[in-house]
């Protein structure tokens, strides 16, 4: 550990905190309470200072895209702009309770509002949730508003299918709402087979769950056969929007007939990932679908905004409140910042940095799809795999060059896959030094494999044995 | 505005290295079917001057909650934030980073979710914590989906002293996992330890409660524990406020399974509502373990003998298993258990003591002076922690409600809206005196 951990910091009776005086008399417990008294907590006992020293060295053991290239296929980590930092910053934007009065809140509200207004105008869908805090928490939702629309039609369908390429959290959604999951191979194109979709979709399909371009950031150019073979079932389409950062102002998923769909405000509207959250999973409708959306629903009549509590056909809600507002103030901003014709701008050169990189590198790794692909790629790690040094090292390798590395071994339909999305925020030298690197590593796996194997080398810790980790837990302190 | 860094000149740099003449040619695989013919209908982007102006006059239409006195509590909470934590959590190595898959280059964040797992674990009293769920409801209603995977069984115990908004979220997930829910109604703000001992049957495979339940008060916990633990397979599930476990008894001591809740009280905001912070904790076995959704970060050995930290037992998780995944939980709320775990080492020990006591004591003042006024009743004195029932007699309490608004007081949430008489009242430690006492001073003319 470079760092100690913050209970070694502990000196008894030191202190890192003031709060006024109690000013009131203080009321004793009765005999009830008091037996609900605790005697201790554990709690580091240490200064401010202490506490500022070891979070900061804390980050100097981090990398975010501040530091560099991020290029985590799927995950689009682009640029995260500090204006919109400052937005969700303002105090009377930020400092509200969900329970104040809706007239007290008729500013935020039309922010929530005209952000659903662009998300349905850069979808084509009819009608939003925000509700939903993150990606997969949309995926539950919409499979859940699938599950009541056939309640509610009184039919009784239990399957999804899933291609073989999808994320693994539209597997674990359809299984959460209580659907059985059927995958279905990808064509040898890595596109979605249409004889395997025809034979899997029956009259207990509820729906089909596609990313457009799919995980290897290939577009399915067969869409529309796809979305009216599903419906000629009676089944729906949904949309995985994790991949919308490669489509905006060129293709919408309403005009594909999509039926519903969720978007990741953490990953297209460049709002940051946190460490790993917190992000937003609106959902998107056709006006069919709008009746089952959770409760409560964003409204304006001629006056003012308002929360739609009357929903008798909702799903119900997925969260505490209305979702993960402080992210979604940052989604706006970003909106507003880069406007429509900004958003066709990004969409064009996120496609245009993940071909060129892929142009850069096809010669030098072996590229498992030949099929022209949008924001993102997939390369195998193959060829240095029988060189001597697998996918895996070439990661870790990377990171020795202080650069992160590719969202590694996904999609499952790849051998030693490597998925690269460089996003349109990166300039033309990182891409080039990108290259460089990946080149080097290839190099030194043919000249010496062991330097590659044993990376990383120039990191705080080394490479870190997760069997052991897995083996004999040790989860706290 | 964009945040495109290429100039045109290297974009057609970059075209002709992929043997290509226009930008518009690496979209013709889409279908002319599908393709958005007309721009997208959104304004043209603007500067960040207008973009602060317009953020900035927005903003005027709200009323903030420092620009009144806020008794507001039902499952957010108005605490004191101290300031260094969005210092910390504005360090662009945290906030910019993705979830932490390489864990050498990610160390940063994975200590310190280790770190939030351990004084996680102190709070609640339990062996296990992982790194966070997306807000206290689904955190609770994915217990629940995992009690009943446990027990195997598909009857959950639902009293209505649960906050209503985790009721409905978790019969939302029930529906999925399908679930049978029974209803228990309370009397006097707890619930009848017997009305449980009656329900519950061979069938029943989760029990919740929460700790203090949703009007302040505490359930008879070691009774109901008690009655549970004659079944060694119902699961029991306590919902607990973090903030006063620094205060009250660990949960683990009443026999908790599984310990969730809202964790936005430690050192996050109010951001009307979210981003939230749920946390998740359960028993030191590994059966449970298992079955436990979400990341967890656990310390290990580089190849130098030097210690470090990874994610760890992921073939628990949605990319490794898929539809056998105990949850499809992926992102979470990685950033809100950093400003926990910066707000716990910076209460620490004493501190978080210090701010469940001045919580109680001004709330209790604040109870005690109100229940002495004509017209006024505190229903559950004797028995709450920092929020209480307000009952207002001879006159409707929405009425009372506005009239205080509208002198800048939040007086605090209508029980109406669950159909339920009476205001829930919550005092946190930012509450003055003066504050408390203008309330009273109000309410008395009123």
């Amino acid at each position: 550990m470079e760092e100690k951990l913050i209970k070694d910091y502990s000196s008894p009776g030191r202190k890192g905190y003031s709060l006024p005086p109690l000013e009131v008399e203080e009321s004793e417990f009765n005999s009830e309470l008091s037996d609900y008294l605790r005697e201790d907590v554990q709690l580091p006992e240490v200064s401010e200072v202490d506490v500022i020293r070891h979070y900061t060295a804390l980050s100097e053991m981090n990398y975010g895209v501040d530091s560099g290239i991020y290029p985590l296929g799927s995950c689009t980590m682009k640029y995260n702009p500090k204006r919109n930092e400052r937005v969700a910053r303002i105090a009377a934007l930020s400092n509200l309770h969900p329970y104040q009065p809706e007239a007290q809140l008729q500013g935020s509200l039309e922010i929530l509002y005209q952000l659903k207004l662009d998300l349905a105008e850069i979808s084509a869908m009819d009608e939003i949730t925000l509700q939903p805090a993150s990606g997969a928490h949309g995926e539950f939702t919409s499979l859940m508003i699938v599950k009541k629309y056939f309640e509610d039609k009184e039919e009784k369908r239990t399957k999804v299918i899933v291609p073989d390429s999808a994320h693994g959290t539209n597997p674990a959604s359809a299984t959460m709402a209580g659907f059985e999951v059927v995958e279905i191979a990808s064509n040898e194109r890595g596109m979605v087979d249409l004889e395997a979709l025809a034979e899997a979709l029956d009259q207990d399909t509820a729906a089909l769950m596609l990313t457009n371009p799919n995980t290897l950031g290939i577009f399915e150019e067969d869409i529309l056969k796809i979305t009216e073979m599903v419906h000629e079932v009676g089944a729906l389409v949904y949309y995985d929007g994790a991949n919308m950062n490669a489509i905006m102002g060129y293709a919408k998923p309403g005009l594909m007939n999509f039926d519903l769909m969720h978007f990741n405000l953490h990953k297209t509207f460049s709002t940051p990932h946190g460490g790993g959250g917190p992000g937003s999973g609106p959902v998107g409708v056709k006006d069919f679908l709008a009746p089952y959306l959770p409760k409560p629903v964003l409204k304006k009549d001629e006056k003012k905004y308002y929360w739609d509590q009357k929903r008798p056909k909702s799903i119900g809600k997925v969260h505490s409140f209305y979702g993960n507002y402080g992210i979604m103030l940052r989604a706006w901003a970003y909106i507003k910042t880069v406007g429509g014709a900004g958003l066709k701008k990004t969409t064009e050169n996120a496609v245009l940095n993940a071909n060129y990189l892929k142009s850069r590198l096809k010669d030098d790794f072996e590229l498992p799809y030949a099929e022209d692909s949008l924001h993102e790629f997939v390369l195998s790690g193959s060829r240095q795999k029988a060189e001597g040094a697998s996918t895996l090292h070439i990661a870790k390798r990377l990171l020795d060059y202080d650069q992160y590395a590719p969202t590694i071994y996904f999609p499952l339909v790849v051998k030693e896959a490597m998925m690269i999305e460089p996003t349109e925020t990166e300039n033309i030298e990182t891409l080039d030094h990108f290259v460089e690197t990946l080149l080097t590593i290839s190099r030194e796996i043919k000249e010496d494999p062991e330097l590659v194997k044993n990376a990383p080398h120039s990191t705080t810790v080394r490479k870190l044995d997760e069997t052991e980790a897995a083996r004999n837990p040790n989860l706290h302190w | 505005m964009d945040y495109i860094s290429n100039t045109p000149a290297e974009r057609n740099k970059m075209l002709k290295e992929i043997g290509l003449e226009a930008v518009e040619d690496l979209f013709k695989m889409i279908p002319k079917e599908v393709k958005a013919d007309e721009q997208l209908n959104i304004e043209s982007g603007i500067s960040e001057l207008e973009l602060m102006r317009k953020a900035q006059l927005t903003a005027k239409k709200n009323k903030s909650i420092d620009q009144q006195i806020s008794f507001l509590g039902a499952g957010a909470y108005d605490h004191y934030v101290p300031g260094i934590i969005d210092a910390l959590i504005s360090r662009s190595e945290f906030y910019t980073a993705y979830t932490p898959y390489q864990a050498e280059l990610s160390q940063g964040t994975l200590e310190a979710i280790y770190e939030y797992q351990s004084m996680i674990c102190d709070l609640t009293g339990m062996g296990i914590t992982n790194a966070s769920m997306l807000d206290g409801a689904s955190a609770a209603a994915e217990a629940v989906a995992m009690g009943a995977r446990i027990s195997r069984r598909s009857k959950v115990l639902l009293p209505d002293t649960i906050n209503p908004a985790y009721r409905e979220v978790i019969k939302t997930y029930g529906a999925g996992a399908e679930l049978e829910f029974i209803n228990l109604n309370s009397e006097q703000e707890i619930i009848d330890p017997s009305l449980i001992e009656k329900e519950i049957d061979a069938s029943t495979g989760v029990v919740v409660l929460q700790y203090p339940n949703f009007y302040g008060s505490i359930e008879k916990m070691e009774e109901i524990s008690k009655i549970i633990n004659e079944d060694k397979k119902v699961v029991f599930v306590i919902i607990a406020n973090p903030i006063l476990l620094g205060l009250l008894k660990p949960p683990a001591e009443f026999g908790a399974d599984i310990v969730v809740g809202e964790a936005q009280s430690l050192g996050n905001g109010l951001n009307y509502g979210g981003p939230n912070l749920g946390f998740m904790a359960c028993k030191d076995d590994r059966k449970m373990l298992r079955q436990l959704p979400g990341r967890i970060v656990g310390k290990t050995k580089d190849v130098e003998g030097k210690e470090g930290f990874v994610l760890t037992l992921q073939t628990r998780e949605q990319h490794i298993r898929r539809e056998k995944a105990t949850s499809n939980i992926c992102t979470n709320e990685a950033l809100n258990a950093l400003m926990a775990t910066i707000y716990l080492s910076t209460m620490g020990k004493t501190g978080l003591r210090e701010v469940g006591e001045q919580c109680y004591h001004k709330s209790h003042y604040l109870a005690k002076k109100i229940d002495q006024l004509p017209g006024y009743e505190v229903a559950n004195k004797d028995n709450f922690i920092h929020e209480f029932i307000l009952k207002v007699k001879n006159k409707k309490s929405n009425e009372v409600l506005k009239k205080l608004i509208q002198q800048d007081i939040l007086l605090g949430f209508d029980l109406k809206r669950i159909g339920q008489e009476g205001i829930l009242v919550c005092v946190t430690e930012k509450r003055t005196k003066a504050e408390l006492d203008k309330l009273i001073e109000k309410l008395e003319v009123l």
